[in-house]
């Protein structure tokens, strides 16, 4: 790519996605705006004309899509990256390549075009400063093709496009600006983001039409006297917000440094605030906010620290510059690792120090970095709902379930794995093995608590954490892409399944509890055909000798194989403790499926448990059930042909594929993907073993009834009880935290109300008193002496006033008299004169 | 004319002087009251032009004299106006009865 068509296609891409980014800003003031004055100018003909607010976001969110389709054409042609089964990935012959054989066909044909036959998904044609460029071509053509694959680590700055929108301002040294960085994640997020978020759009038009109303009645909100609460509808605000949420995401995602993050970090985190406490009437639903934005708040604080960290001994918030022409500065990423990805690690008598590349020789302490890595992870765990954050997130329920749906797939969660995934360079071994540590925890706790939820959203939120545990996991033990792989797989059938419950919940007239439904499949058959095939996504079911499955199936494979090798590599240094990081996800494979499976089967299989919920329930209209069928396209088929897989592979940072052993302060050796590869297989069948079993047994309890679930309950009473506490999580919490505040507060308050109270009280009295006594001396010396003055003139005046008696002679006789007084005085006192 | 020194001339003046004050103090007609101010200038200009002759003041005293008279001359004009106008409006000239700008 010759610097010309670099600048071209980077203010092309930068113009496509900021566009799609604002416009649902454009959307969220008019739909706000319009939807207030819309209603105050019509009050009569509220319903039809307040739907143009849905119409209005579906519009720009929609737009957005289609903008960011082009953008990534745009992307591919200027940067030929190679999408489709790659042919490093055929060389190995195990059996992942019958999954890109599909694939291979088509792809034939760039190769012959572009002559590029073993070039890295990637891999990158401009020039850089380093002359990296040159070092990774020379790689590509080595004969040796496996060493290449061990050695060739990715170019991820060689699809990349950053810059600049707007600069807000300069401190010093310090620059705020609206940046962007652009490469095929944000490209892949913003598709992934945007589509989602339309059918989200589209779905919501149907499930939130009763809210097209003068008066709405809320069931939940129980008044005195048996009444329901009755408000006016709030169909506008609700797209209104939607519109925000989808701004702040994309936001997030086009952001080119952390700062500019930070701050759509925390406006995804109001927006979600806004719309879990929708229903704001409903007690549980503000509490459920205010417990996301709280604990939110708890990893932000971590975030922040982070930042400080990095703006002290980096100076730049900028994650990398990409443009060949001004090289010399260099952002986050660059200055943190080579070319090659390597850490400058050096050993002084202060400890480990790294240097930073990029001129005036700075360095950082090596546990400084660790805790910055740390520290912005922090942000991470509570926005994507990580032990030991995770509570919010099932309580986040209490929003409308499309709100649900764009939370837990598409947005807020996915905002913390993007954020781990984007901030990966900065991350030392021991900050991975934290969050593969923490993954590991947070997916067993939430597929564990799953398998007792009985209400249809809550067993899926709590999927969502295990899912995102899978996630950070993958992201900690050097799987990548695997990672994100996942990320956007799950993001599909996650608001697949939600969607679905949505649709259900609306048949059911706001029933959630999977206790009173049954037998739903004869009743809404879009829905849990829908619902199967995201159960089934998610499970990571697949036909063992073709190796076809949904698209959960390929990322969690890949995660699970990522574990392994992750296992296998590091048996000798911290023996014991890798064995969870396989184990457990292996075990929670099969979790996963029963739950899963064990919530379709109580809500569609077996027969109604509750007449009067199944005589109601209905099939949704088909404004829901056509986002549904959308999703289910992309549940079932994203992941195919590899397509998916390699478009997240071109933005990987340097260092992954490459793998490697640190020695600092844990010794560690991250898989290289050779080695990922190589352990495939194994972790593929193992992983599709345990989810079978899973599948198989939940089959067992719910579906065939061969064994009463209620007799393994009471059997293992104490276990259900610790997993219907959720681990005794809000409990633990409420005991050290929420217990204590209380209790500090009510401290507070008294001493508030008896010592500064009393003595604020004192002082009010003693002001009170003095004033009296001033007024006392002003009404009676003041006052008196100016009252003296303004009588006695008066006085004076008065008795002058007889001598003006308006008779001439008489005033003639005074002049006379006067003259002659002076006369005689002047004679009395000057006799000489 | 010897011996009529400026005790003579200070005494017609004081005399007219009185004579005016006295006029001006008795008379409720409001051309006697004129009259006697004629008569009180008129007393002055004897002691300016007296001065003028035996005192220091030289010519300046016959020329204040001369601004006297012009004085009053205006003042007569002014007065009687006045006057004419009282009389329009009250149809007497008594001055008593011009008390209305009694405080």
């Amino acid at each position: 790519m010759t610097p010309e068509t670099y600048i071209q296609t980077g203010t092309t891409l930068k113009w496509l996605l900021g566009l799609a980014w604002l416009l649902p800003l454009v959307g969220f003031c008019i739909e706000i705006y319009g939807g207030h004055w819309g209603r105050r100018l019509d009050p009569a003909s509220n319903g039809k004309k307040v739907k143009l607010a849905a119409y209005m976001a579906v519009f720009c969110i929609g737009t957005g899509f289609l903008l960011s389709l082009s953008a990534f054409v745009i992307w591919k042609g200027a940067t030929d990256v190679q999408l489709v089964a790659a042919a490093h990935d055929a060389e190995h012959g195990d059996a992942h390549d019958s999954d890109h054989a599909g694939g291979h066909d088509d792809h034939e044909g760039h190769h012959a075009d572009e002559g590029h036959d073993h070039e890295h998904a990637g891999g990158h044609d401009h020039d850089d400063a380093d002359g990296h460029s040159h070092e990774g071509e020379a790689r590509g053509q080595s004969p040796d093709e496996s060493e290449h694959h061990e050695e060739h680590g990715n170019d991820p700055y060689a699809a990349a496009f950053s810059g600049t929108f707007y600069e807000l301002a300069h401190f010093g040294k310090l620059r705020i600006a609206i940046d962007y960085y652009i490469d095929g994640l944000t490209l892949l997020m913003f598709c992934m983001v945007t589509l989602i978020a339309t059918c989200i759009h589209v779905f919501a038009i149907g499930y939130m039409s009763d809210e097209l109303t003068e008066d709405y009645e809320d069931h939940f909100v129980h008044l005195p006297g048996g009444k329901h609460f009755h408000r006016p509808g709030r169909f506008y605000r609700f797209f209104a917000f939607l519109s925000l949420f989808s701004f702040s995401m994309l936001g997030l995602v086009l952001a080119g440094n952390i700062f500019q993050v930070f701050v759509f970090w925390e406006l995804v985190g109001v927006c979600s605030y806004l719309l879990i406490g929708f229903y704001v009437e409903r007690h549980s639903a503000s509490t459920a906010a205010n417990k996301a934005f709280i604990m939110n708040r708890v990893g932000d604080f971590g975030f922040l620290i982070g930042l400080m960290i990095l703006w002290t001994y980096f100076g730049t918030f900028q994650f990398a510059n990409t443009d060949p022409a001004s090289a010399g500065e260099v952002g986050l990423f660059q200055m943190v690792r080579d070319a090659d990805g390597h850490l400058d690690v050096a050993e002084t008598e202060e400890g480990s120090i790294v240097s930073l590349h990029g001129g005036e020789g700075r360095t950082i302490p090596y546990w400084l970095l660790i805790a910055a890595g740390i520290g912005i992870f922090g942000g991470c765990i509570g926005k994507s709902a990580q032990f030991p954050l995770q509570p919010w997130l099932p309580d986040a329920m209490e929003g409308p379930t499309p709100v649900s749906a764009l939370v837990h797939s598409a947005t807020m969660v996915a905002a913390g794995v993007y954020l781990t995934g984007r901030f990966y360079p900065m991350f030392t071994p021991e900050v991975l093995l934290t969050i593969a540590y923490i993954g590991c925890i947070t997916l067993f706790i939430g597929a564990t608590i799953a398998i007792v939820a009985t209400d249809i959203k809550r067993v899926l939120a709590y999927s969502t954490i295990s899912q995102l545990g899978y996630m950070m996991l993958a992201l900690g033990v050097g799987g990548w892409v695997a990672g994100l792989y996942h990320l956007i797989t799950h993001a599909f059938f996650k608001s697949l399944m939600f969607l679905c419950s949505g649709s259900v919940i609306h048949g059911c007239h706001h029933e959630q509890e999977m206790t009173k439904m049954g037998g739903l499949y004869k009743k809404m058959p879009i829905t849990a055909i829908a619902m199967l095939i995201g159960v089934v996504a998610i499970s990571g079911l697949a036909i063992p000798i073709l190796n076809v499955g949904l698209s959960g199936f390929y990322s969690k494979d890949a995660i699970v194989a990522s574990a392994l090798a992750f296992m296998s590599g590091n048996r000798d240094t911290i023996s014991f403790f890798a064995i969870p990081l396989f184990v457990m996800p292996l075990v929670t494979a099969g979790i996963t499926a029963f739950y899963m499976f064990r919530l379709w089967f109580m809500t569609f299989a077996g027969p109604p448990k509750d007449h009067h919920v199944y005589d109601h329930a209905h099939e949704s209209p088909s404004v829901m059930t056509l986002p549904l069928i959308v999703l289910s396209v992309f549940a079932i088929g994203c992941a195919w042909f590899g397509i998916l897989e390699n478009w997240i592979l071109t933005a990987e940072p340097a260092h992954v594929a490459v793998g490697g052993t640190s020695a600092h302060h844990v010794a560690l050796s991250m898989p290289s993907h050779h080695a990922i590869h190589g352990v495939h297989h194994t972790a593929g069948i193992a992983a599709l073993f345990a989810a079978v079993v899973g599948a198989a047994l939940s089959a067992v309890f719910y579906w065939k009834g061969l064994v009463d679930p209620n007799l393994v309950k009471r059997s293992f009473a104490g276990v259900h009880h610790f997993l219907v506490e959720k681990w005794q999580f809000d409990n633990l919490y409420d005991a050290m935290f929420v217990r204590p505040v209380h209790i500090v507060a009510r401290w507070c308050t008294a001493f508030d109300k008896n010592v500064l109270d009393a003595f604020l009280h004192w002082l009010s009295r003693l002001t009170l008193a003095t004033s009296s006594w001033d007024r006392k001396f002003d009404e009676t010396f003041v006052d008196g002496l100016v009252n003296l003055v303004g009588s006695s003139t008066y006085k004076v005046g008065r008795s002058l006033q007889t001598v003006q008696t308006g008779s001439l002679r008489l005033y003639v006789m005074f002049i006379a008299l006067g003259v002659m007084a002076l006369f005689g005085l002047l004679f009395m006192f000057f006799p000489s004169a | 004319m010897e011996g009529v020194g400026v005790q003579g001339y200070l005494a017609v003046g004081a005399v007219l002087f009185v004579c005016g004050v006295i006029c001006m103090a008795t008379k409720r007609n409001g051309i006697g009251v004129l009259m006697g101010v004629e008569l009180v200038l008129n007393g002055a200009n004897v002691n300016f032009v007296a001065f003028s002759k035996f005192g220091p003041l030289g010519l300046d005293g016959q020329i204040a004299s001369l601004f006297v008279i012009v004085l009053a001359a205006a003042e007569a004009a002014v007065a009687l106006a006045i006057a004419l106008n009282f009389y329009n409006n009250h149809l007497t000239i008594d001055v008593d009865r011009a008390n209305e700008l009694q405080g």
